[in-house]
């Protein structure tokens, strides 16, 4: 059968979007690669209850395509939709440094994850680095999961333009107060403008080079910090790579969408993270929003609650983007692609031999070219470049095995 | 020097050892264009008795030349084997490699025929009823991006990336090249443009592009693939003049641990998106030949552009229109492997030394 409306992504944003389309009497699919639906953001919460969408769970969509009537969106099974909305959310970004390669480094979206998915201890003594507000939530569930916290770094300095932002947003002031009095209940203490610029260890993590940072993020002032796992999170890719395969619109690393979430592709709405990373409040109301592309009018208060929450994200983004500084942290031996070990040296080795771009470093050198296709390294191999990253067109959104791939060789199917 | 792919490239480390100075201008950049989205093959098994087959007999040996002289682009010489599926398709391949070990020339064709039992020996994972198939030794690989990028680099060529707009013209003669980054002179030009070096409107040449896909798989310890292996049907494809879909196993791995599975061949113009029907169709045969690939994952894949002449031969040599003007294209699907071999062709044509293999079959008159 087909749908009216296929979501891909039973995040927030999918999750609302299912929910009221469902309600205005749409047929409707919700897919997700997860085994439960929630996303990484209501990971482990009681499963939301879903009447008169059809969940289909475990569904690792690796490409959509459109067709004559529509969408053809291909997890194990093909699924058919008239329209389609992705709301496939982000992915951390991290960036390289000296020994991030080792067992007991893990990005702060994993860390949390494991907590919260897994019941799983991430370790027992922790430092959690990187930039952006993220890092918080992540340090509280790693103390109510019985990690000591030694410490949370923020790369970045407190930003008047972050103050301003939040006096308008009273409810995220509240919860950062909250995470910032829990953090200081536990004695962790929680620095700016300090970074974890090197772990060590023989087989996994021992400890970690602690670094104050200039603004622009070069380290001065080391010192090691003891700890067997450490957590790292730059910010968070959105994950595009169904949109790009349908030729939709990209600025910076996010889709382009109107007020209704309707991207420059007829048909295909995008909703949450992939519109720019802004979190789960505005990936709910932009779940929303997409239904009403299709059904009736927006809301003129959903409209302005977007608005509210998109300057409120902006105003994070200028905060804490990443700065260049870090390259400083390298050394020519640091592996910068953790899944073809491909260190600084051979990249350089490749812009030496004539590669400028990073496709070419990437042909040349390998940077990329394993199981993560780029989105752990991406961003790194981008700026060492000289490129602004940008998004990659990945015809196999994730990996499948050949024997499924075979099962489209045919013309009703594919 | 017009495009800095694999010919390109070749090109310009040629003449730099005739004592050549080149500029190699390209608007993307060092192998961007079908160079950056091949196998690297170096082959003889496909190639009919004939001029391909002479200049793809004397680029093997000048590609094992180059490896000891340059090397660092995982030269591999690790045989081709033709599978057939049947016993007639078996005779066909049979009576092929005959009419190649009778091709005159200092160096022939070494091909042995594989009895079905044997086959394991040299691919312990094909699959089960096979009919048998040939091998030959002869037939390579590189990393045709390396090979592009080290042979430009050690040709101490300048690389300009823009793009070429035109040829400047004195009288009857090409005496440099208008680019986005202003105009370059040279005493003489080489129209390296791979897929697009039919398309400068004061000397066109019948070039247009065959669209070919590759499925890439997770990497392995052990690729079960040992040699380059495909389907007789692969041969009667590569010389096909069929406008629409066709498709043929053709399984390698590569020195990183990744399997490669081609071949497809569209004429769909410049039309790169990925078709994932066609895909279907290559991971089908893959599996067909590799049972043993069936559960291993797909990661990537891309489309390429093969720059086919009309009667599948490059196009080598000086342009009978304009004056120093050089035409080094038209490789179809096997410009990595013919590339020195065209090199050594057009250094030969322009310092006016005489070429090893006859240029007369190669000549981009013969369109006219």
């Amino acid at each position: 059968m087909s749908y009216d409306l296929a979501v891909v992504g039973a995040g927030p944003a999918g999750l609302t979007a299912a929910r009221v389309a469902a309600r205005r009497g749409l047929r409707v699919a919700l897919l997700d690669a997860y085994a439960t639906p929630g996303g990484q953001f209501l990971r482990g919460t009681a499963p939301p209850r879903l009447t008169g969408v059809d969940v289909m769970l475990g569904q690792r969509v690796w490409a959509v395509e459109k067709s004559s009537d529509g969408f053809r969106v291909h997890a194990s099974t093909t699924t058919t939709a008239t329209t389609l909305l992705v709301a496939t959310g982000a992915h951390d970004k991290v960036v390289p440094f000296p020994g991030w390669d080792l067992p007991g480094v893990l990005t702060a979206g994993g860390a949390q994850a494991l907590v919260k998915g897994e019941r799983i201890r991430p370790g027992e003594e922790m430092v959690v680095a990187g930039t952006g507000p993220f890092l918080l939530p992540v340090a509280v569930t790693l103390l109510d999961a019985g990690v000591r916290v030694k410490e949370v770094l923020e790369a970045n300095r407190p930003s008047p333009r972050m103050a301003a932002a939040l006096a308008l947003v009273p409810s995220k002031a509240r919860e950062a107060l909250g995470y910032a009095s829990r953090l200081a209940a536990a004695r962790v203490p929680y620095r700016t403008g300090h970074a974890v610029v090197a772990a060590h260890g023989e087989d996994s993590v021992e400890g970690v080079t602690v670094a104050r940072l200039t603004p622009g993020w070069r380290p001065y002032a080391w010192r090691t910090v003891d700890c067997d796992t450490v957590a790292v999170g730059y910010g968070f890719t959105p994950q595009v790579d169904l949109l790009l395969q349908l030729g939709c619109a990209v600025a910076g690393d996010h889709v382009v969408t109107d007020d209704r979430q309707r991207t420059s592709v007829e048909g295909v709405l995008a909703a949450g993270e992939v519109t720019g990373v802004a979190g789960a409040p505005s990936a709910v109301v932009e779940g929303a929003l997409a239904v009403h592309s299709l059904v009736g009018e927006p809301p003129p208060r959903l409209l302005a609650e977007k608005a509210r929450l998109r300057r409120f994200a902006r105003a994070l983004d200028l905060s804490y983007p990443v700065r260049d500084g870090w390259r400083d942290w390298l050394t020519p031996g640091t592996v910068v692609c953790r899944c073809e070990e491909v260190t600084l040296r051979a990249i350089d080795e490749a812009r030496d031999l004539g590669a400028h771009d990073p496709r070419t470093v990437k042909l040349l050198a390998r940077p990329g070219m394993g199981w993560c296709q780029g989105r752990m390294c991406g961003h790194a191999v981008a700026a060492l470049t000289g490129h602004e990253p940008a998004p990659q067109k990945r015809p196999f959104a994730q990996p499948i095995t050949l024997a499924d791939l075979t099962l489209h060789d045919r013309e009703d199917n594919a | 020097m017009i495009g800095a792919g694999i010919v390109g490239a070749s090109c310009a480390y040629a003449l730099m050892r005739a004592g050549v100075r080149a500029t190699v201008v390209d608007r993307g950049g060092v192998a961007s264009g079908t160079t950056g989205a091949g196998e690297g093959n170096i082959l003889v098994s496909d190639k009919e008795p004939g001029p391909e087959l002479e200049l793809a007999l004397r680029s093997g040996e000048l590609w094992r030349e180059l490896d000891e002289e340059c090397g660092g682009f995982e030269w591999e010489p690790k045989g081709g084997l033709v599978v057939a599926e049947t016993p007639e398709v078996l005779d066909a391949l049979t009576a092929f490699a005959e009419n190649q070990r009778r091709h005159p020339g200092p160096a022939g064709v070494v091909a042995s025929v594989v009895p079905a039992t044997s086959l394991r020996d040299f691919e312990p994972h094909l699959a089960d009823g096979l009919a048998g198939g040939v091998h030959y030794p002869q037939d390579a690989q590189v990393q045709p991006m390396l090979a592009a990028a080290r042979l430009l680099k050690a040709s101490g060529a300048r690389l300009v990336r823009t793009a070429v707009e035109r040829f400047l013209v004195a009288g009857d003669r090409v005496a440099g090249v208008r680019t986005g980054q202003g105009d370059l002179y040279a005493d003489a030009v080489v129209n390296a443009a791979g897929t697009w070096a039919g398309s400068f409107p004061q000397a066109p040449l019948p070039i247009r592009p065959r669209k070919g896909f590759i499925l890439v798989t997770q990497p392995f310890a052990v690729p079960p693939v040992r040699h380059k292996v495909y389907t007789a049907a692969y041969v009667t494809n590569v010389a096909s003049d069929a406008e629409g879909l066709e498709t043929s196993g053709v399984i390698e791995s590569t020195r990183a641990g990744t399997v490669l599975i081609g071949a497809s061949r569209q004429r769909v113009g410049y039309d790169t998106a990925i078709d994932y029907r066609v895909l279907a169709k290559l991971a089908r045969q893959a599996v067909a030949l590799f049972p043993v690939l069936a559960d291993r994952q797909v990661m990537r894949a891309y489309a390429g552009l093969r720059p086919y002449s009309p009667d599948h031969l490059p196009v080598i040599g000086p342009d009978h229109r304009l004056r120093n003007l050089f035409h080094a294209c038209g490789h179809e699907g096997a410009g990595i492997g013919l590339a020195p071999a065209t090199a050594e062709m057009i250094t030969a044509q322009i310092t006016g030394g005489s070429p090893r293999v006859d240029p007369a079959p190669f000549a981009p008159g013969r369109f006219a």
